[in-house]
């Protein structure tokens, strides 16, 4: 269940490169975020909510036994829904220091996402990863 | 200063003008955008800027620039005659009474927060009733609710009938026997409805109202006469009318003025300071304190110039012309939701698809060069009454021609391929 998308990050960036033009890439994005198991909606609270992007998304996670998250996300948009599950390649089932080890931006600069979402939208995917930090931090710092 | 008898004149040649003539005005119209030519859509949030107004502002920059209403020497003579050149300018575009009822401030957010803490913070009293409409933009209604808060007030709200964005007027008349001021819209940023608001204002007045009129979508792109409309306030922003940015205009009717108190201190609101009191300059300079936006307030007077030259009724005209294509073309849609009224509407295009977030077709349409806006519209609690959380918007302008509109289409038809 670690990576139920079925795609690394690796896989990801390659087949960026395969598809030439943004467009593409934004429909294989959209494609990714259809995939996501939507949250349910007893999750679709304030306090799952995330802020600062212009569409709605929610965000938790969840610790497992082995001390990895599981992190479950949902938008109303499938743009952010594709964003949400990049961020999943990134961060599902690692544990809060390997988290807190890797901002993401290596990744985002790989995928030139950091230079072709808007400023807003890139503060609805910087909202997101800030949320994923500090949740796992906050875990550090206060162990279950 | 162009007398408004000339302003008729030239708006009676709707006919005539060449609208894609008038895009070479505008250097950023020949932007390319990810390798599109670019399609500027997102009007009502900002508006783009004719070389005449950029010439303005430079050209104040390099020959005239100084600080105003202080210096004996030939600078500062220069600057306040264009800094006081344009008030009239506005007085004129508004037919206000004089140039004394002419404030400068940052914008219609500054304007109705001035009123909000002038006006209002020294009139209105615990359980009195701010009135003001389901439509106002964040700005018409945050400032009300801080004031509402910190001295008690109530705010009432004219609601509106539905997804055709009018406005219920039937309670009207109750809604203001029991309010002490009303603020509204003229033209609402996310609906595109044109309100009533010269008869709106006549009932307050007769109800012993003071009315405020926001006035940010409609005095670029209509005839906004404050005598005629009979508001005792009304706002609009420079940069929404071809203007610069940082620059606004705060109308207020005289006797109101010179009976509030000042906004901030400083500079220039004064007439003699000693340690421990002040006496205040007259309106309007006792409501701007500091050093104005000179560069601003020239650039607002050429942008004044440019649009009535064009003409306003003309201008409005086209917007509707541009507005009624969209409207028409998106009805074909199965399933989608088109905000406003069916007629008489600005140039103002809210919309939802059935199947994709407005996020989404933003987003893809800037990939094909067209700029729309996505989102609340800072206009939260009416999209919550709409049931819906985000809207997609295109909002035009007389630069914008037929044939963009039809790109819009065409662009939104091939999104949408993406989502189904």
């Amino acid at each position: 269940m670690a990576n139920f998308l079925d795609t690394t990050v690796d896989e990801l960036v390659e087949n960026f490169e395969i598809l030439g033009d943004w467009e593409e890439r934004f429909a294989y994005l959209i494609e990714l975020g259809k995939k996501l198991p939507p949250l349910d909606e007893s999750e679709m609270v304030e306090d799952n909510r995330v802020h600062g992007c212009q569409a709605a998304v929610w965000l938790k996670m969840l610790p497992t036994n082995d001390s990895t998250f599981h992190i479950h996300a949902d938008s109303d948009a499938f743009i952010v829904k594709g964003l949400i599950a990049v961020l999943l390649m990134i961060y599902n089932g690692k544990t809060a220091e390997q988290i807190l080890a890797d901002d993401g931006t290596a990744t985002f600069a790989k995928l030139g996402l950091d230079r072709h979402l808007s400023p807003t939208r890139r503060n609805g995917l910087y909202s997101m990863l800030s949320r994923i930090k500090a949740l796992a931090a906050a875990s550090v710092a206060q162990p279950a | 200063m162009n007398p408004p008898a000339e302003t008729a004149n030239l708006a009676k040649r709707d006919e005539s003008v060449d609208w894609t003539a008038l895009r070479d005005d505008f250097p950023i119209l020949r932007e390319t955008v990810n390798g599109h030519p670019l399609v500027y859509l997102d009007n009502a949030a900002s508006s783009q800027k004719p070389q005449q107004v950029i010439d303005a502002v430079r050209r104040y920059y390099e020959h005239d620039n100084a600080n105003v209403h202080r210096g004996i020497h030939e600078l500062s003579n220069r600057a306040t005659e264009a800094y006081e050149g344009a008030r009239q300018r506005v007085a004129d575009y508004l037919n206000a009474g004089s140039r004394q009822e002419i404030i400068f401030t940052r914008g219609t957010t500054e304007g109705l927060n001035l009123i909000a803490n002038t006006w209002a913070l020294e009139k209105l009293r615990e359980g009195d009733t701010i009135l003001l409409t389901e439509m106002e933009h964040h700005s018409n209604l945050v400032p009300w609710q801080i004031l509402a808060n910190r001295i008690g007030a109530k705010l009432d709200f004219i609601e509106i009938t539905g997804d055709d964005g009018q406005l219920d007027l039937q309670w009207l008349d109750e809604q203001l026997a029991r309010a002490r001021l009303l603020s509204l819209t003229h033209i609402s940023n996310t609906m595109g409805t044109v309100n009533p608001v010269a008869e709106i204002c006549a009932r307050a007045r007769a109800a012993g109202v003071v009315t405020v009129v926001d006035a940010a979508q409609s005095a670029g792109h209509a005839q906004v006469d404050v005598q005629a409309i009979d508001c005792d306030f009304l706002a609009f922003s420079g940069h929404k009318t071809c203007g610069p940015t940082g620059i606004g205009v705060l109308y207020g009717r005289r006797e109101l003025l010179e009976a509030m108190p000042p906004y901030q201190g400083g500079g220039e609101m004064i007439l003699k300071v000693e340690y421990r009191d002040s006496t205040f300059n007259v309106a309007p300079h006792k409501f701007e304190a500091g050093t104005p936006n000179v560069a601003g307030a020239v650039g607002l007077h050429a942008a004044l110039d440019y649009l009535d030259a064009i003409g306003r009724e003309a201008i409005y005209e086209h917007d509707q012309r541009l507005a009624k294509r969209a409207c028409e073309r998106l009805a074909e849609i199965d399933g989608i939701r088109v905000f406003g009224p069916a007629e008489g509407r600005s140039g103002v295009v809210s919309f939802v698809l059935p199947d994709a977030h407005a996020l989404d077709l933003a987003t893809m349409a800037d990939q094909k060069g067209v700029a729309l806006r996505a989102g609340h519209h800072c206009n939260q609690p009416l999209l919550a009454k709409l049931g819906v959380a985000a809207t997609a918007r295109a909002s035009f302008y007389f630069y914008n021609t037929e044939s963009e509109v039809d790109r819009f289409i065409e662009v939104l038809h091939g999104v949408r391929k993406i989502f189904v």
